[in-house]
């Protein structure tokens, strides 16, 4: 293999035709990823009459919005056809304590975990850690009833609790591990000037936990957010998440099914989410590689 | 023949002229340092002789064929890392194997150069072992034995012993110096750490700026430097530097810095010296000696304690001079004494900080 | 003398703000594990029974041809999914890895499905594999009007429907750990591997890909749990259909517990996945804590 090495460089530079073919194979794959996107787009944006012309591929001729305030305001979800909107306030209503809650939580726990360190903790820590792999099936008939004996069963507490339980390993893993690698002199001397357990949790690290809350709030907004089973089980008819009433648009409508709509309030569903990815950018990737290196 | 040729080397990385028409003949069986500070070149002059690096400009001729844009693993080198790299995965066998089974010799030959090598470097107990299971030495010694069996004639080294401790690097460094010994090769080495330019190398180059400041044995890059760079490089604590002029009178060539007035008139110059020339004179530390009957007067002003020495740093004519103290004689801050000045070991330097 | 009862109340402040923890740990998980367990040896149907019927309801599952056909299924993806999650991943980590033009750009989108639930995968992938509107007849229309793509519809085909739209959507979290990995390889390694004259795609194999076993091992875990979990995109996709061809054990669960109205029976399932997911992770794990006692000892 010829030499064509860029300065300094120990990693191997391709030739020519092997760099044409690193671009042809990352461009191919790129299509391959942002097609559905795109196919999501264009279709939600044609009337009826030329989806059922049958080239998905094709840009709108005539283009409309008219599948975006249908998806919105007048869809089918179950027996009222209100649009997704209310599933977006449903949503909001979830997620927004769900996740303050979460990281509320999680901070506490890995505070208390990582400087504090009292007996017996790290065995609860592992079997929390454990948990997390527990198949949600097995929890859900017990949850069931333990939130109607508590009167929570379909409301909103209820399914902001349930989230709650699910997303504790998560939750503290990352601000156990983040705290874990803040040196502990930093808490040492705070002790020496005499903090309590709670002023120096809150005037002190939860100060300096910014990256982390950050990370931990992308994941569990997403989290949260693009849920569908706990919703579906847990939210009550009255708070159902978005997630829930656009499969209950798409999947449960009789008669015509009208794709434009269903693509639109696909988007609309997706958008929260993909919002914050496109924004956050590399701390979404940060979230990723810190939740998914478990302990 | 393992001598490196280098003609009119020009490197320009990432926009940047790193290395300017660079020369330099390193020859066969010899122990060549490359030294400077961060930034100076050495590392990209080292990375370029290894084919690591495109040369804009120039020729390199290693074994007396052109090379310079031969593949690295075509020129017949070898390379140590600061890191080792040791291929982390697989035992110091396989490690030192891997290349020779990717050229597809024959396993005979294969086994053959290993157990060589291996027995030159003392490894062969470590053969089985990975790389997380052996200290510094035996890794230094692998990274060694992998470029031993490839049959390379030249062995380039990127400051191996930057990232150790002193203790370790000291021993280390005594074995690299006696690898040489035994092996002969021709060895280029890269450093910013002038104690082991000193005791390593049979030529040192010192490098600034992409340029070659120096090339010569370390006594006389040490005693005669160049340029004011060269002299402030190497040795520790630095060379004193005092700035004055010279001054004919009768009998005799004088250095003037008042109150300071000495006899230089044995001073090899290159070139004819000028009344009132604008110098710069450098003493080593060593060279300043703290005698009752010295001729020149100054106060104490700190004392540093070696253990094998002490350095003095004396308050005089406006300067702090360092000097070397090897008498266990104590001395007191703000201490009036009397030294002398060894002016048959001065170094002159003019304006342009060249040597005079 | 302050010291004695802050300090007293400190641990006691930590342990009460661990109580939420304790609480979920202890009634949440063993608590609704064994509550499930002992469900799963009776004969209850919508409510809980308190009889014992052994392991009855567990011969049951495995005489349901559903339950069979669902755990054949999830054993199929699963591979299929796993293999080429991590295939495909690793691939576009390296490629990206070459010091392209637009790496944040491919990032973006390799990652972007990611951020979606799997409900809208599910809907969207469901729509382009529509055979009477999406890419079967785009394609036709153009000219090959033999083409075939309706493995949607397709009993036999269906389940690998399912493989596409999730590693569609999971594909570029394995590039995200992988290149994560990639990045912490010391770069001297390459130069050194290159001096020894060692080709790009061996260096790749046979050095690179050796260090990169904790991520890889990563990425198998996070992919296994995902594959053991899969739900919202078979019922948004498929309904687990045609028919029951790509039924799913999680949906043949939650079928049970609340259509068919037999917790039992489901309870005994999500008991066998349950000890499915901890045979599974539970190498990894033990692999895990060795490694860290190792590390403590060096």
């Amino acid at each position: 293999m010829n030499v064509a090495a860029t300065p300094g460089q120990g990693k191997r530079m391709l030739t020519s035709p092997a760099r044409v073919g690193v671009y042809a194979f990352l461009i191919s794959a790129a299509a391959f990823f942002i097609l559905p996107l795109y196919i999501m787009l264009v279709t939600s944006v044609k009337p009826m009459e030329e989806i059922q012309l049958g080239n998905i591929f094709a840009l709108p001729v005539s283009f409309t919005i008219e599948p975006w305030r249908a998806a919105w305001g007048s869809a089918c979800t179950g027996i009222t056809c209100e649009g997704i909107r209310g599933g977006f306030v449903n949503s909001l209503a979830i997620t927004i304590p769900s996740t303050i809650l979460a990281i509320l939580f999680g901070a506490l726990n890995g505070y208390a975990l990582s400087f504090w360190r009292p007996r017996g903790a790290n065995l609860l820590f592992a079997i929390l850690m454990a948990g997390a792999f527990i198949p949600v099936q097995v929890m859900i008939f017990p949850l069931v009833r333990i939130l109607a004996m508590l009167g929570l069963f379909s409301s909103l507490p209820g399914i902001i609790l349930v989230h709650l339980i699910f997303s504790m390993p998560v939750m503290t893993l990352l601000f156990r591990n983040y705290y874990t690698s803040m040196p502990q002199e930093l808490f040492k001397a705070a002790r020496i000037d005499g903090g309590s357990f709670l002023r120096i949790f809150f005037q002190l690290i939860l100060p300096m936990s910014v990256p982390i809350v950050i990370v931990a709030t992308i994941m569990q907004v997403t989290g949260v957010w693009n849920d569908y089973i706990l919703g579906l089980i847990f939210a009550g008819r009255d708070n159902l998440p978005m997630t829930v009433q656009l499969n209950n648009v798409i999947n449960t409508t009789t008669g015509v099914r009208l794709y434009n709509v269903n693509m639109a309030a696909t988007i609309l569903t997706s958008l929260v989410p993909l919002t914050i990815y496109f924004i956050s950018g590399r701390w979404f990737i940060r979230g990723i590689t810190a939740g998914a290196i478990k302990g | 023949m393992a001598n490196v040729s280098i003609r009119n080397l020009n490197v320009h990385l990432d926009g940047n002229e790193i290395i300017k028409n660079l020369d330099l003949d390193v020859l066969d069986g010899e122990f060549l340092v490359l030294l400077g500070p961060s930034g100076c070149g050495k590392s990209t002059l080292l990375h370029s002789i290894a084919g690591l690096n495109e040369v804009t400009e120039g020729r390199i001729e290693i074994g007396g064929a052109d090379m310079t844009w031969v593949d690295p693993s075509q020129r017949n080198i070898g390379m140590v890392f600061q890191s080792y790299a040791l291929y982390p995965t697989m035992t110091v066998e396989r490690n030192m194997s891997f290349s020779l089974r990717i050229k597809g010799l024959p396993t005979a030959e294969i086994e053959r150069r290993v157990q060589r090598a291996a027995e030159m470097l003392q490894l062969e107990p470590l053969l089985k072992r990975k790389p997380s299971q052996l200290s510094g030495g035996q890794r230094q010694r692998v990274a060694i034995g992998r470029a031993l069996v490839r049959e390379a004639c030249v062995f380039l080294f990127d400051e191996p012993l930057s990232n150790l401790d002193a203790k370790l690097r000291n021993e280390l460094r005594r074995e690299l110096k006696m690898l040489h010994k035994q092996l002969g090769s021709t060895m280029i080495y890269v450093t910013h750490d002038q104690v082991e330019a000193m005791t390593l190398a049979s030529r040192i180059v010192v490098m600034r700026n992409g340029l070659i400041q120096q090339i010569g044995a370390p006594g006389e890059v040490y005693e005669k430097p160049e340029n004011l760079f060269v002299a402030g490089f190497l040795g520790a604590p630095n060379m004193n530097f005092i700035r004055g002029s010279l001054a004919f009178t009768a009998d005799k060539l004088t250095f003037v810095a008042t109150p300071l007035n000495l006899d230089i008139s044995g001073y090899a110059f290159r070139q004819p010296p000028k009344e009132s020339q604008a110098t710069t004179l450098g003493i080593r530390p060593e060279n300043i000696h703290i005698t009752p009957s010295g001729r020149l007067q100054g106060s104490v002003s700190l004392v540093e304690p070696m253990g094998i020495h002490q350095v003095v740093w004396i308050n005089c004519c406006g300067n702090m001079i360092s000097s070397i103290v090897h008498e266990t004689v104590e001395y007191r801050a703000d201490q009036p004494i009397r030294f002398d000045i060894d002016t048959s070991k001065v170094s002159l330097f003019d304006q342009l900080e060249q040597r005079l | 003398m302050k010291t004695k009862p802050l300090r007293l109340s400190n641990t006691l402040t930590s342990w009460v703000a661990l109580v939420p923890m304790a609480l979920i740990v202890i009634i949440g998980y063993l608590g609704t594990v064994l509550w499930t367990l002992k469900i799963s040896v009776s004969s209850s149907r919508t409510l809980p029974t308190h009889d014992f019927v052994g392991l009855t309801q567990y011969l049951r599952l495995f005489n349901n041809d559903r339950w069979l056909l669902s755990l054949h299924n999830i054993a199929i993806y699963g591979a299929l999914f796993i293999i080429a999650a991590i295939v495909i991943g690793f691939l576009l980590a390296v490629f990206i890895d070459q010091k392209v033009k637009g790496e944040g750009l491919f990032r973006t989108i390799f990652l972007y499905p990611y951020a979606m639930s799997f409900v809208a995968t599910g809907l969207v992938w469901q729509w382009m594999l529509n055979p009477e509107a999406g890419i079967q007849q785009a394609v036709r229309k153009a000219g090959f009007s033999d083409f075939h793509f309706d493995w949607i519809v397709d009993q036999d085909m269906v389940i690998y429907t399912i493989v596409i739209a999730t590693l569609w959507q999971a594909a570029g979290l394995v590039m995200a750990l992988m290149l994560s990995g990639l990045r912490g390889i010391d770069e001297e390694i390459w130069k050194a591997a290159r001096i020894d004259g060692i080709p790009a795609w061996r260096v790749y194999i046979s050095i690179i890909l050796p260090m990169l076993t904790p991520a890889i091992s990563t990425a198998f875990v996070l992919l296994s749990t995902a594959v053991i979990k899969l739900f919202d995109s078979v019922v948004a996709m498929t309904q687990g259909g045609p028919g029951i061809a790509s039924e799913v054990p999680t949906k043949f669960i939650m079928d049970h517990l609340f259509g068919r109205a037999n917790i039992a029976l489901a309870s005994a399932g999500s008991i066998v996945m349950l000890i499915t997911v901890l045979a599974l992770i539970a190498p990894y794990l033990y692999a895990r804590s060795r490694a860290t006692e190792h590390k403590g000892a060096e």
